[in-house]
């Protein structure tokens, strides 16, 4: 589980209203379309009124043109972005229960440390550990943590914002689509 | 003023200037029926359901305006979910109102409670649940607006028992806010004069003419566009209509069971000007192959739409009539500068040689059917009947099927909105309730359903609402005593192993079940008689007449694509140039 942000995934900000079905119009739409879904987290903006999804799509399962313009139809639907890598700030929070003999603890919590990621909860056998960071980072410590037996791992998906200051990164649905 | 949300949902849908609606009562929705009594809205009781929404359709096809239905919850709502899907499929405007359970008991699997906004999220193009009656007005005012603007659509609002119960303040919103809800009505002036420009190159160039001309209200527009060019048209199943049959630019229908010249024209041309089209597959064939040397301008006013299937060279998003205007001055400009074809030198190229070439492929590729005198009864004879004996803007629905493409095909379409019948989803059973609706919206145009013994006896009963209603509606029921087009398809693909499809011609009796119902019946066997039927059904004004034609059942669709091949191995009819193709 070693991936970078490989242009096989398109990150969308989508603004919605923040009213009650709009994820499942949201999620619907993707699954009757066949567009496939990475991950996708929302959460209500510092307006209340709207909420935004960050949705990491599979480019492979359909023109990123074709997710952006349906989604676009839908009416709570308020303005879509695509965030590249370079024009957004992107994070992700991972939990992980990890294996953990007493001697293997000292080796564990210097991964933790090396990845400035907190220790949450210590058992008799395992350790609960909370990160975040970029995505790459993140498989990066999963991968490093697989040797001493992940028991269970959580990561809430990608939020993303464009970055201030530059130009307001837009939609390239169009130009990018090579058909 | 004080209002219950039943009586504020009747009075927003006067206001929204709803003549007629169709619907069926029951327990959920019980509140709402009672402030109708006392209302300007005229309410056809159904049979069913279905019935509604179909009708509802119907009213929308012929009108253009929005088809109000109203049913009840669970089985109700589900009823109608058909009606729903095929409106979405084919852009046609629906306010769908059922009733829901109480709010106080949505999601404990009340008596007839069913998540309706959720079953119908995907097959309407917005919905609504309402919580609170206070919103009832402003809920309505959106349904209609979104319902009939940009890319048309149905909508359905979803209003819980005890919500129609509660008092509200009355108001009535003076605009609709949706900031996620900005159709683009208006082409990007480059664009348009690209396509112009691309117009003014082609040699061999066909307008693909879609629903959308219809929808826009754009069938004038394109006919100026197609004359002052010089270039032939094609009208899709949805658009059949949109531009005049008997006009010399018209080449009639493309597609899986187009003409030949419809069919050929696009697939030989190198400039297709897609106007409210949506490159179908039943359009295009193996998309592949399809017309392969043509460059594509896309006007439609869904941005989804564009690209799609195939990418344009010049797309442009907005609404058919606005933009088919734009492009009238833009071609004209563009004449004006460089000439229109007739003076030497011009840019814009004469059209002679490639309409001279078309008119070969109908000379030798005629649709064909031969009548003998002592039968069997051919279908196509019916309808060319039908089409000669009745008034040029009558009002033709039709089922789905081997008889919807003989009407489509055969029918000469000289007016706009004549030609109702279900497109996309392809729902058997759409004729009769669809005829009804379009009576009730134009009653004083003569509506004739042409339908399938299949599809006649999956929403018959509703014959009785046109009855006890006074709608004069006349259905040809074609029975060949075979679901028609599933037969040949089995004829032809499935080595003649027929499956499931044959019906019997005498059971029911269409003539006994008609008058049961309340309609005159008739039943004609011999090519004689049919004319003489016509004429007498077209003589009753008084109630809804059936006759049941018994046709031949051998009788094909010609010329037929097969699924999977593309345009270019088009199948005529194997007795072409013998009933009268000249090659």
């Amino acid at each position: 589980m070693n991936s970078t942000l490989e242009p096989k995934y398109h990150i969308l900000a989508v603004l919605v209203e923040n009213k009650f079905g709009v994820l499942t119009r949201v999620s619907g739409l993707f699954a009757r379309r066949g567009f496939n879904i990475v991950s996708l987290a929302v959460s209500p903006t510092e307006d209340e009124n709207y909420s935004r999804m960050t949705i990491v799509v599979d480019a492979e399962s359909a023109p990123l043109e074709q997710v952006t313009k349906q989604l676009n139809k839908l009416i709570p639907v308020i303005k879509i972005q695509e965030l590249s890598s370079d024009q957004a700030v992107e994070r992700e929070l991972m939990l992980v229960t990890v294996k953990s003999s007493a001697e293997a603890r000292s080796q564990i919590t210097e991964l933790a440390a090396i990845f400035e990621a907190r220790i949450e909860y210590v058992g008799y056998d395992a350790i609960t550990i909370l990160a975040a960071g970029r995505p790459e980072k993140l498989d990066a410590m999963s991968d490093l943590l697989t040797p001493f037996g992940i028991v269970e791992l959580q990561r809430t998906g990608r939020i993303a914002l464009p970055k201030l200051g530059r130009r307001p990164a837009r939609l390239r649905a169009v130009k990018d689509q090579n058909r | 003023m004080k209002l219950t949300g039943a009586q504020a949902l009747i009075k927003s849908l006067e206001l929204e200037n709803t003549e007629v609606m169709f619907g069926l009562p029951g327990g959920a929705i019980l509140p709402v029926y009672d402030p109708l009594i006392d209302s300007s809205i005229r309410h056809i009781l159904v049979r069913h359901e279905q019935g509604a929404g179909h009708m509802a359709e119907g009213y929308a096809h012929a009108t253009g305006r929005p088809g109000v239905a109203m049913v009840t919850s669970g089985p109700g709502a589900t009823n109608i979910v058909t009606p729903l899907c095929d409106a979405y499929m084919d852009s046609i405007p629906l306010v769908v109102v059922t009733g829901q359970v109480p709010y106080s008991v949505i999601g404990t699997d009340a008596f007839q409670e069913c998540d309706t906004v959720g079953i119908t999220m995907p097959v309407t193009k917005h919905n609504w649940l309402i919580t609170d009656a206070q919103d009832i007005p402003r809920v309505v005012r959106e349904a209609f607006h979104v319902a009939t603007s940009g890319r048309p659509g149905p909508v359905l609002i979803d209003i819980p028992k005890d919500i129609a119960m509660q008092e509200m303040n009355w108001y009535w919103p003076e605009a609709v806010d949706l900031p996620g809800y900005k159709p683009t009505t208006e082409g990007h002036p480059k664009q348009i004069k690209d396509a112009a420009r691309l117009m003014g190159e082609a040699k061999r160039p066909i307008i693909y003419a879609g629903g959308g001309i219809l929808k826009a209200r754009a069938a004038e527009a394109l006919r100026e566009l197609a004359e002052m060019t010089g270039i032939p048209v094609v009208t899709t199943l949805m658009a059949r209509g949109a531009f005049p049959d008997d006009h010399d630019l018209c080449l009639g229908m493309p597609g899986m069971h187009g003409n030949y010249t419809a069919v050929t024209a696009m697939q030989e041309s190198d400039l297709l000007i897609a106007l409210g089209s949506r490159f179908d597959d039943r359009v295009t064939g193996k998309i592949d192959g399809f017309a392969p040397e043509a460059k594509i301008i896309h006007v439609d006013i869904d941005p989804a739409e564009i690209g799609k299937v195939r990418r344009p060279d010049v797309p442009i998003v907005g609404d058919c009539r606005l933009v088919i205007e734009e492009m009238i001055k833009a071609v004209r400009s563009d004449q004006d500068k460089n000439g229109n074809g007739k003076k030497a030198g011009s840019r814009w190229p004469t059209l002679d040689p490639w309409r001279a070439h078309l008119r070969e492929y109908q000379e030798r590729y005629p649709l064909v059917y031969e009548q003998f005198d002592d039968g069997p009864l051919k279908p196509q004879f019916c309808i060319d009947q039908l089409n000669a004996l009745t008034p040029d803007d009558t009002i033709v629905a039709s089922g789905v099927g081997q008889h919807q493409m003989w009407a489509s095909q055969r029918w000469t379409f000289n007016h706009p909105y004549t030609w109702v019948n279900s497109g996309g989803l392809g729902t058997m059973g759409f004729a009769v309730p669809a005829a009804i609706g379009a009576k009730v919206g134009k009653p004083e145009r003569m509506v004739w359903a042409v339908d399938g013994d299949g599809c006649f006896q999956m929403t018959a009963q509703e014959l009785v609402t046109a009855a006890s209603e006074r709608i004069p509606v006349k259905i040809a029921i074609l029975n060949n005593a075979y679901l028609g087009m599933v037969r040949q398809w089995q004829e032809m693909f499935y080595e003649e192993r027929y499956s499931e499809v044959y019906l019997s011609p005498d059971l029911p009796d269409y003539v006994m079940w008609a008058e049961a119902m309340g309609c005159v019946g008739f039943r004609v066997d011999s090519p004689e008689d049919v004319g003489p039927t016509i004429e007498k059904a077209n003589e009753v004004d008084d109630r809804p007449v059936v006759i049941d034609f018994r046709t031949d059942y051998r009788e094909k669709v010609y010329p037929m694509v097969a699924v999977g091949t593309a345009n270019s191995e088009v199948i005529v009819d194997p007795d072409t140039e013998r009933l009268g193709g000249k090659s």
